[in-house]
């Protein structure tokens, strides 16, 4: 027997997802992260869940893990002193940045620039420079850069170096060489090279994503190397440790180590895999996924089952330029405060959060504002008096006291102020499912919605209303579903080169073998890792606009396809996405900006049932009566307890399915169906 | 005669109540709309200008031309005022002449799309957006001559015709347009780009309509310009004094000669209304430096100052310009005689917000003034033939030092205009035959200050092929000035290192000047103006600042401060050179300029290198 382990850890709670690789059953456990070692918790949970399930820790082969370490350190600014070598001219490269002063006119009375990630003090420009052809302008002057390392090592400060010189992305011998010498004398600090982290044009970005790489190294790797080594000791010396990349794919904990800047939404990611992986099999290919969670709500779009990547990402203020899935997020969730400002009489929800500590009124931890999570217990979308699977208490009597403010604020009674301030964040949530759809040229109504987090499963009804999205689908396990896309990814590396060639001029055998060498490149970290040549699944992409736009489109191809159609292949699909975003293609043009090889390795796949018993009815899975609030009047809705509900049952709306971390409405005029997955089903009754 | 807006559905609008909510709803679904507008053109533009630096701006306004979401104010009822035409559904207007809009665009590179909304034959809004050209023909490159001195000479002018005409691309006259301009391909991509964000606000405008009922969508606009209006009229009593105040600031020169050129504004207020009057500018330039100011937006500038103050998240627009007169008198710098030539037109532009912040400031000067750092947006412009033979053309604007803040320091080499970003070095290196072999903040340029101004910014360019180089810069005569005792920032300079190794210092606006391959030009901006008494500083942070080099070991005297040899900080000979230099300090001197402009142009020659301009004369 044996199993695999997907473990998410969170700000509040660590995420367990235990999987039985032969028949797909599954076991989950829960428990509260431990931030000054997430370690910790992740090896309490494991503890936890073989009790819990019976399973032999030794039979766990494969530990999938989701980590917001690197993220959690950049938020925090609890990173390393980093070192910053640069081409002589270029010192005040991340100072200077992009120039860019955020808000409308008059937006720099107010910014504050944070401090750089490298400081000013520890930076120095180094005599080298490669034209933009790629020639060598002027030699790297070794000494001079030895005497700039010398210095800055007498700091005594330096506790990760990076190396990111101008132009490198088109020849980065300067940058290698400067790294071998610095490796000389730092001798026990990591040394990222730009040219290596992230070889693509646009000095600040590239300078930057090398420098938060470097940032979080040290942090990440002692991190993954302890809970490697406590692994090993608990599960077995033959237990291997798979972390999350942003992209959606998953690396070896060695891979991680060294690019840690490759995880820095390794969080997102894990719901948008999970996401996937039920939908894929309730076959649902193109699907648009609702995270909502306490302070924040992600959004993405899959097409066919594979989600956009993205290249460029922020993390709190930092622009990132490494492949990450396309979620973009607004800042509203349960912990979103509302408020009236005084002059304008308007009702606003967010940004700010009353987030864990104090948390909304009714948790009663402190708390006095309205938040969305206030409304949605005063309107009896979030039970009150149901003792739901945690062990929260909910005080409804603090949540009216609080959304009465915003009732009196702007003259309207308690219900309709509560309903006012979820329709508020239901709109600015569809602000976001819009930029994911509509901004990039799809239609949502051509989408299912697949509501999860905490809070997700409660709004995701109503977002499917405003966005014309159905059905809208509630998978199983909704607050953990981050663990179940971390158990179902596969393992991969990729490796990339900027290419800056006319397609006219790329001949078809001079293209496969600049592909071939790059995907040589990518398998190698994998073959150490232990995967067999021969499981190896590799895609390749093209990076292309048209010559003069800086905006670009990723083209993903195979090898067989390109062999048979050649660069036309490219170029073609590059007109079909172009015109579907902007409504225009030309004939010719085409750049190749990037390519990529894309190496994965193949696994089993695992399948995931419902309970079904034709024993059970559906009457046996209400927990009781209650009712709620919507579109201005009361509504008796049954409370269904979710591990009790079976497949094929239909649940007419308005209704309540309540389960150990979520709860899911059901409004009026639709129904829900339980499918053979487990995934609820919700659509407008026709 | 106005414009005639021809509907085939006669059936009125109604005004109605529209719930609070309801109102909110709406007013986030057009925020939406006009972000996607900004989100599409940055993504389908060509020219590095509007894709790149963001240099275009969309607006969504109501019926009767009110601007509901925006930057920069509504032009529309300018332009309906003086298009005598009739105007229908599937039209799109498309003009750059500020002379016959009423300065809705304030330079012909300024191209403006304008389309009518229509709903079931009924006229419900209007979409509008403007991007900077490239090019628009005319007398040199990038079609911004300083030395013009009729707008004839600053290329082609498009009065308000029909680019759609009920649907239908004027192709003829598209055509006629981009023959006359050098970077045909990239203004077809970005005229084609402004009218699909414009295309795609009317959608949106449509959708809402079908969502909410079109009376409730029509009604919405009102009461989102009704509660702009409310909360300005609050504002305006409580910042706006009846006592007038009065600020004048300059424009170094005209760039064929003369100068420096007075802006002066006095400010009021009469019941709930504030006046502001120009009365006192200097009459307009020769060249092309005038700025034809449109009323409505200098309205615009004056709320977004100030708006944020009560409610940040609000959808801001035209709703409370009736709470605001601007009187600004013919023949003046700001609303030069037709034909006067205004493609130069940054500087003053960039000068009107250092006088309104002056203004706005000096009633709270502790919580609200700010130093000078607005400058403008400098420009250069870099053109000639690549090695392969083939036209290139260069635009680039550049960043100086945000100025001292009541909240702090001002940021190094950031912008002051909202949305422009920089052009990525490596960019501009792998589209154009230069090389940038500088890019770093100039050390001690800021003012110094309890906070400092930011750093202007040194840019070497080297040439790697022969041609001709354009530059519009400013405040390289007058000083970026302090506050509340700061001192004022440095000011601009460019340097040209020809390849033969002789040094010349250029004029900041001056246009034609061949380069050759090898030469050097270090295009170097202005520092922002320090804000408070800079010896108040923390010590400590003044040396922290030396150690990043954003200020020397020489220029930390300039805060009273002393600097050992090894970097650290000397306790003792700080107290007593502060001690020392407090006794010469003028208690607060709210504004410090760095002389008068007679000294200033009496050591011009010795610190610029430049010669002083003369002192304006104006013939009629």
């Amino acid at each position: 027997m044996s199993y695999r382990l997907g473990v998410d850890v969170g700000g509040t709670f660590t995420d367990f997802l235990l999987i039985n690789e032969s028949d797909g059953s599954t076991y989950t456990a829960k428990v509260p992260s431990t931030p000054e070692d997430s370690s910790i918790g992740v090896l309490n949970g494991v503890a936890r869940i073989c009790e819990q399930s019976g399973v032999n820790p030794k039979d766990i082969k494969l530990v999938m893990h989701g980590t917001t370490v690197a993220t959690n350190a950049v938020l925090t600014g609890n990173g390393a002193k980093v070192g910053l070598l640069t081409t002589q001219g270029y010192e005040s490269v991340l100072q200077v940045a992009r120039s860019f002063c955020p808000g409308g006119l008059g937006g720099w009375v107010s910014f504050m620039k944070g401090p750089l990630l490298a400081p000013l003090e520890l930076t120095c420009g180094i005599k080298e420079r490669i034209d933009a052809s790629g020639e060598v302008s002027t030699p790297l002057d070794e000494d001079h850069l030895r005497h700039q390392l010398k210095t800055l090592k007498d700091t005594g400060e330096v506790e990760a170096l990076t190396i990111s010189f101008v132009n490198s992305y088109i020849n980065n011998e300067n940058e290698v060489r400067a790294a071998e010498v610095a490796a000389e004398i730092f001798t026990d600090i990591p040394i990222s090279i730009s040219s290596e982290v992230i070889p693509e044009m646009q000095e600040y970005e590239r300078a930057e994503t090398t420098v938060l790489n470097s940032y979080v190294r040290p942090q990440v790797s002692s991190y993954v190397n302890n809970l490697q080594a406590s692994l090993e000791n608990s599960l077995g010396h033959d237990v291997q440790l798979s972390i999350l990349r942003s992209d959606g794919g998953l690396a070896s904990s060695r891979s991680t180590g060294d690019s840690p800047v490759n995880h820095l939404m390794s969080g997102p990611a894990g719901g948008v895999a999970g996401a996937i992986h039920f939908c894929n099999q309730a076959n649902y290919e193109n699907i648009l996924t609702f995270d909502m969670g306490g302070t924040s709500t992600d959004v993405a779009l899959i097409q066919n089952s594979r989600a956009k990547v993205r290249r460029e990402t922020l993390v709190g203020d930092v622009r990132v330029k490494a492949p990450s899935v396309d979620v973009r997020t607004v800042g509203a969730g349960g912990g979103s405060i509302a408020f009236v400002p005084e002059l304008t009489k308007a009702l606003r929800v967010g940004p700010e959060s009353a987030g864990a500590v104090p948390g909304p009124a009714a948790y009663m931890k402190g708390g006095d504002q309205p938040t969305v999570c206030d409304a949605n217990i005063v309107l009896g979308l979030l039970p009150s008096d149901v003792q739901l699977g945690g062990d929260m208490i909910i005080d409804k009597k603090a949540a009216e006291k609080a959304v009465q403010i915003i009732a009196d604020g702007i003259g309207v009674d308690l219900m309709e102020a509560a309903e006012g301030i979820i329709r508020i964040v239901n709109e600015s949530m569809f602000g976001a499912l819009r930029l994911v759809s509509v901004e990039q040229g799809f239609d949502p109504r051509d989408f299912a919605l697949v509501g999860f987090g905490g809070a997700g499963p409660l709004h995701a009804n109503a977002l499917g209303i405003l966005s014309n999205s159905f059905p809208v689908i509630i998978p199983p396990g909704p607050g953990v579903l981050c663990a179940y896309g971390d158990a179902t990814t596969q393992i991969q590396d990729e490796a990339s080169r900027s290419y800056l060639a006319m397609a006219q001029d790329i001949t078809t055998d001079k293209f496969l073998n600049d592909l071939t060498d790059l995907k040589d490149k990518a398998s190698q970290s994998l073959i150490k890792d232990g995967a067999d040549d021969s499981s190896l699944e590799v895609t390749y992409q093209a990076d292309v606009r048209y010559a003069g736009q800086a905006f670009q489109i990723t083209v993903e191809f195979d090898e067989k396809e390109y062999k048979t159609k050649g660069i036309q292949l490219i170029t073609d699909a590059f007109d079909d996405e172009h015109y579907q975003l902007f409504t225009f293609k030309l004939s010719d043009g085409h750049e190749i900006l990037m390519i990529r090889a894309i190496v994965k390795v193949s696994q089993a796949e695992i399948n995931s049932t419902s309970n079904v018993s034709s024993d059970i009815s559906l009457n046996d899975a209400v927990i009781q009566d209650s009712r709620f609030y919507h579109e201005s009047q009361w509504h008796d809705a049954k409370i269904y307890d979710r591990n009790k509900l079976q497949a094929q049952h239909l649940i007419p709306g308005p209704a309540i399915v309540s389960e150990m971390d979520s709860t899911t409405v059901i409004l009026p005029k639709h129904e829900a169906i339980v499918d053979e997955v487990g995934n609820l089903i919700i659509n407008p009754i026709k | 005669m106005p414009a005639k807006i021809i509907e085939t559905n006669d059936s009125p609008l109604n005004t109605i109540d529209v719930d609070g909510i309801t109102v909110d709803l709406i007013e986030n679904a057009l925020k939406n709309a006009r972000e996607e507008m900004d989100a599409l053109v940055s993504r389908t533009a060509l020219s590095p200008g509007i894709r790149e630096q963001g240099d275009c701006f969309p607006m969504i306004a109501n019926r009767e031309g009110k601007m509901v979401v925006g930057q920069f104010g509504s032009f529309i009822h300018g332009f309906t005022e003086a298009y005598d035409e009739e105007i229908e559904e599937g039209d799109i207007i498309l003009t750059n002449d500020p002379y016959m809009c009423n300065a809705a665009v304030s330079h012909l590179p300024d191209w403006m799309v304008l389309k009518p909304v229509f709903r079931d034959g009924r006229h419900v809004a209007w979409s509008a957006m403007f991007g900077h050209m490239s090019d628009n023909g005319g007398m040199v490159p990038g079609s911004i001559p300083t030395e013009a001195t009729t707008i004839f000479q600053e290329g082609i002018r498009i009065p308000p015709i029909k680019l759609y005409k009920k649907g239908e691309l004027q192709s003829d006259v598209l055509e006629l347009i981009l023959h006359n301009v050098r970077t045909s391909q990239w203004n077809r991509f970005d005229l084609n780009a402004l009218v699909a964000a414009c295309n795609t606000a009317a959608k949106r405008c449509n959708e809402i309509a079908d969502r909410f009922g079109d009376d409730v969508f029509c009604s919405t606009m009102k009461i989102m310009l009704q509660r702009n209006y409310d909360a300005m009229k609050h504002i305006i009593s409580m910042f706006i004094p009846e006592e007038p105040r009065e600020f004048s600031d300059y424009i170094c020169d005209d760039g064929m000669g003369m100068g420096p050129y007075k802006i002066h504004c006095k400010m009021w207020r009469e019941g709930d209304v504030a006046i502001f009057d120009f009365d006192g500018t200097d009459p307009q330039a020769q060249s092309s430096v005038n700025f034809y100011l449109n009323e409505d937006m200098f309205k615009m500038f004056f709320g977004s100052f100030t708006i944020n103050v009560v409610d940040p998240q609000i959808v801001f627009n035209d709703g409370f310009y009736d709470l605001v007169d601007v009187r600004i008198p013919q023949g003046t710098l700001l609303k030069p005689n037709y034909p006067a030539a205004l493609s130069g037109r940054t500087h003053a532009l960039g000068r009107i917000f250092d006088v309104l912040g002056a203004l706005l400031g000096m009633g709270a000067p502790n919580e609200m003034l700010n130093a000078a750092g607005f400058s403008d947006s400098p420009h250069l412009f870099f053109s000639g033939y690549d090695n392969k033979g083939e036209w290139f053309q260069l635009f680039q604007i550049g960043f100086g030092g945000v100025p001292g803040r009541p909240v702090g320091d001002g940021p190094d080499g950031h912008s002051l205009w909202p949305s422009f970003t920089n052009v990525p070095n490596e960019f501009v290196e792998a589209y154009f035959p230069l090389r940038v072999e500088k890019y770093e903040f100039i050390i001690d340029s800021g003012g110094a200050g309890l906070h400092r101004g930011g750093n202007g910014l040194s840019v070497a360019y080297r040439f790697l092929v022969d041609g001709h180089i354009g530059i519009h810069d400013d405040r390289w005569l007058t000083y970026p000035w302090g506050v509340n005792g700061g001192k004022p920032g440095m000011r601009s300079t460019k340097l040209l290192v020809r390849c033969d190794g002789s040094e010349e210092y250029i004029p900041a606006k001056c246009e034609d000047v061949k380069v050759q391959k090898g030469d050097l030009l270090y295009f170097n901006t202005w520092g922002g103006g320090g804000w408070g008494n800079p010896l108040l500083r923390d010590p400590n942070l003044v040396a922290s600042d030396v150690s990043k080099k954003l200020v020397s070991a020489k220029g930390a005297r300039r805060y009273g401060v002393v600097i050992n040899d090894d970097l650290t900080l000397n306790d003792k000979e700080t107290d007593s050179l502060r001690a020392e230099m407090s006794k010469d300090t003028v208690e607060d001197e709210m504004f410090n300029f760095g002389g008068t402009i007679e000294e200033i142009k009496s050591k011009s020659l010795e610190e610029t290198h430049l010669e002083a301009p003369v002192s304006p004369t104006f013939s009629q």
